[in-house]
């Protein structure tokens, strides 16, 4: 090095820190990271908010599915019921049901997001 | 069936397969590549690639057949198959993604930090995969007999030698685009001939009886049956008989046979009566494809259905196959955006068996009793039309069976290879997993031929009921519960899955015959999926001590959006 080094300007690239909004005052984010009892109730709220929006979902699945072989069977005669019901009816409530937990899936996450980030 | 324009059709899905195959290996570089794609596969392209690889031979040839000779009750298993996948989205396909492993065996080790348990799971994967592989091959061979009268093994063959090469050769990213490309084809080889049977069936008046129970002849028909089978009458039933029925030669008389269960010897012909009703064939029946070996309604209670429903929604989260594909998604949204497609796409497909199911009902009742009725999807156009017309359908129709076949084998095949590469191989380069793809391929084909004659048409709900009770429980837990030990989690895979294994495993050596415990023992899940859970939640309550000490910081890795770990990750 042809000069000292104390004297050289050295221009440092990457990705743009954001910046801090006050000194003092701990983002639930840095919570998270270092894994602290905080953090972790965060994660846990996180987790039993997604876990209940799945159980719903399976409640109106089985609530939709669960009676079906019932009803077929006490009315044997309903045949063409069961080929509609079974062979065309079924789909499009699951697809339904499938997309109204992706929407809700990710509005949580989301908010969760919001939360921590304190945004 | 005319073999004239089915074997160029087999032999161009062949090609194709082989041919996008090879355009996958160009771009194929790196290991990562080989495993995963690079993680870089879009939902549609995932998607398409997930229905492909799904819809296996079970759902594009056993379903109709099943409807055909059991009625609508069987339509519970192209839907199980669908809602299977919510189930998967509801507790599994975003956390599974973030947990960054690639096979069921990782995904144990990564939560349990245990190679017990991932020995374990390991040895359930390659388990259930090679269950699943077997009526794969064997389908193959039925229809390439059905179409050409080539021997049974010839079609196994052709799959595991194509499949093991693809496979070998370019590993996921090109299993990738195999996939998808071969979803379309499966789509297109049942729906143009499926437009043209309504069609045909509309201007036939739209006979609308195919829905009645039970199905009926609508013109006189002669059946020559080839293998020995028990027919079972609910009424009497007059039919000309020609051969030996109930140990009575007859020739040419006609005879009335009470209800009950009557033996028709192999190459008896019977000439039903227009209007008669189609009686129902049991064992003896040759249905290798079938999810499950024909029963007729009067066994089947509902709790057979019920553990058929829970049978398949639980267990397509655990099938070796499937579960892969979700590490080739860049992350855990676009996983569960995947699986939102997939059921689009899955239950676009699921529409068409239906439809050949009850056509065959109408026009090609005999199958019942020939022992051919899975082979209702390939001879249908060839019945109904006839002629130059239905031969090309037909073609059509065998060229996407084979697809049907390739897809799913090629899949399990991919899976298998993993696990044995990771864990029974020395090392983990793309020379030892090439190796392992040979012997994940090499055992079930020696198994397809071995056993030929064998009841393995139980195969594909076996491989559901073993997925669903071991599986399931260790996913679920292992996501949503911070309790689970290893000694528990290994303990339920046992009990649950082991016991749904040796439950099936008895019904398939014949015993028992009838009765309540040959239905707990044929559909296991109702008990075996509470007994996986049970076990793994009170013996992990029992090791308190033994929770991995890392457990909060996995679970946080498995349920936190990405953007919020981009510096934690490690």
């Amino acid at each position: 090095m042809p000069q000292d080094p104390t004297e050289r300007r050295v221009v440092v690239t990457g990705p743009p820190r954001r910046a801090r909004r006050s000194f003092g005052y701990y983002r639930p984010r840095t919570e998270i990271d270092e894994q602290t009892t905080l953090g972790h109730t965060y994660v846990r709220s996180l987790m039993r908010i997604q876990l209940r929006t799945g159980l719903t979902v399976l409640a109106v699945l089985v609530l939709l599915v669960g009676p079906l072989p019932l009803v077929f069977a006490a009315a044997p005669d309903a045949r063409r019921l069961e080929w509609a019901v079974l062979g065309f009816g079924l789909y499009p409530p699951l697809v339904l049901l499938a997309r109204w937990y992706v929407r809700r899936a990710e509005r949580n996450e989301r908010d969760f997001v919001r939360l921590v980030e304190d945004r | 069936m005319n073999s004239g324009y089915a074997v160029p059709a087999v032999a161009l899905v062949v090609l194709a397969t082989i041919l996008v195959g090879a355009f996958g290996l160009r771009i194929s570089r790196t290991t990562s590549d080989f495993y995963v794609a690079s993680r870089t596969v879009g939902p549609r392209l995932n998607a398409a690639a997930i229905s492909g690889e799904y819809l296996s031979a079970a759902s594009f040839l056993g379903i109709a057949g099943l409807v055909l000779v059991q009625g609508p009750d069987m339509l519970w298993y192209p839907v199980g198959y669908t809602a299977g996948y919510l189930v998967l989205l509801l507790f599994v396909a975003a956390p599974l993604r973030r947990s960054g492993a690639y096979t069921l065996p990782d995904f144990a080790e990564a939560r349990l930090a245990s190679q017990t348990v991932r020995r374990l799971a390991g040895a359930f994967v390659v388990g259930v995969g090679w269950l699943y592989l077997l009526p794969q091959l064997q389908g193959a061979g039925l229809t390439l007999t059905v179409l050409t009268g080539a021997p049974d093994w010839l079609g196994g063959v052709i799959v595991a030698v194509v499949v093991t090469v693809i496979v070998a050769a370019g590993g996921m990213r090109s299993i990738t685009f195999v996939q998808a490309f071969q979803y379309w084809l499966k789509l297109t080889a049942l729906l143009v001939p499926a437009l043209f049977l309504v069609l045909a069936w509309q201007s036939d008046g739209a006979p609308s009886h195919a829905f009645d129970e039970p199905a009926t002849f609508r013109e006189q028909r002669v059946v020559r049956v080839d293998d020995t089978v028990d027919l079972r009458i609910t009424a009497p039933l007059a039919v000309t008989v020609d051969g030996t029925v109930d140990g009575r030669e007859h020739d040419g008389t006609e005879v009335r046979l009470p209800a009950g269960t009557h033996r028709i010897d192999g190459g008896t012909r019977l000439t039903f009566a227009e209007g008669a009703e189609v009686p129902a064939a049991g064992r003896g029946a040759d249905d290798a494809l079938t999810p499950s070996r024909a029963e007729s309604r009067e066994e089947r209670p509902l709790y057979a259905t019920y553990g058929l429903i829970l049978a398949t929604f639980l267990g397509t989260m655990g099938l070796p196959h499937v579960v892969v594909r979700y590490y080739t998604s860049p992350h855990g949204v676009a996983a569960r955006r995947t699986t939102v497609a997939v059921l689009g796409l899955i239950g676009a497909f699921y529409l068409l068996p239906p439809v050949y199911g009850a056509l065959g009902r109408l026009y090609a009742p005999e199958l019942t009793l020939t022992g051919d009725a899975d082979a209702a999807v390939l001879l249908l156009p060839g019945r109904m039309f006839g002629g130059v017309g239905g031969d090309l359908l037909g073609a059509l129709v065998a060229g996407g069976a084979f697809a049907a076949f390739l897809s799913t084998a090629s899949g399990l095949t991919m899976a298998v290879a993993g696990v044995i590469t990771q864990d029974v191989l020395p090392s983990r380069g793309v020379r030892h997993f090439r190796l392992g793809t040979v012997l994940a391929m090499a055992v079930p084909l020696l198994a397809s031929m071995l056993v030929g004659g064998l009841p393995v048409a139980d195969a594909v709900g076996l491989a559901f009921a073993v997925s669903a009770s071991s599986f399931c429980p260790l996913l679920v837990l292992g996501i949503w519960w911070r309790r689970l030990t290893p000694p528990g989690a290994a303990a339920g895979m046992l009990a649950g899955g082991g016991s749904a294994f040796l439950a099936v495993a008895a019904t398939m050596a014949g015993y028992p015959g009838r009765g309540v415990w040959h239905a707990l023992l044929a559909w296991p899940a109702l008990w075996s999926v509470p007994v996986g859970f049970l076990t793994m939640i009170l013996v992990s309550l029992t090791t308190p001590g033994r929770v991995p000490p890392g457990t909060a910081a996995v679970l946080a890795r498995f349920h936190l959006p990405e953007e919020l770990r981009t510096e934690v990750s490690t």
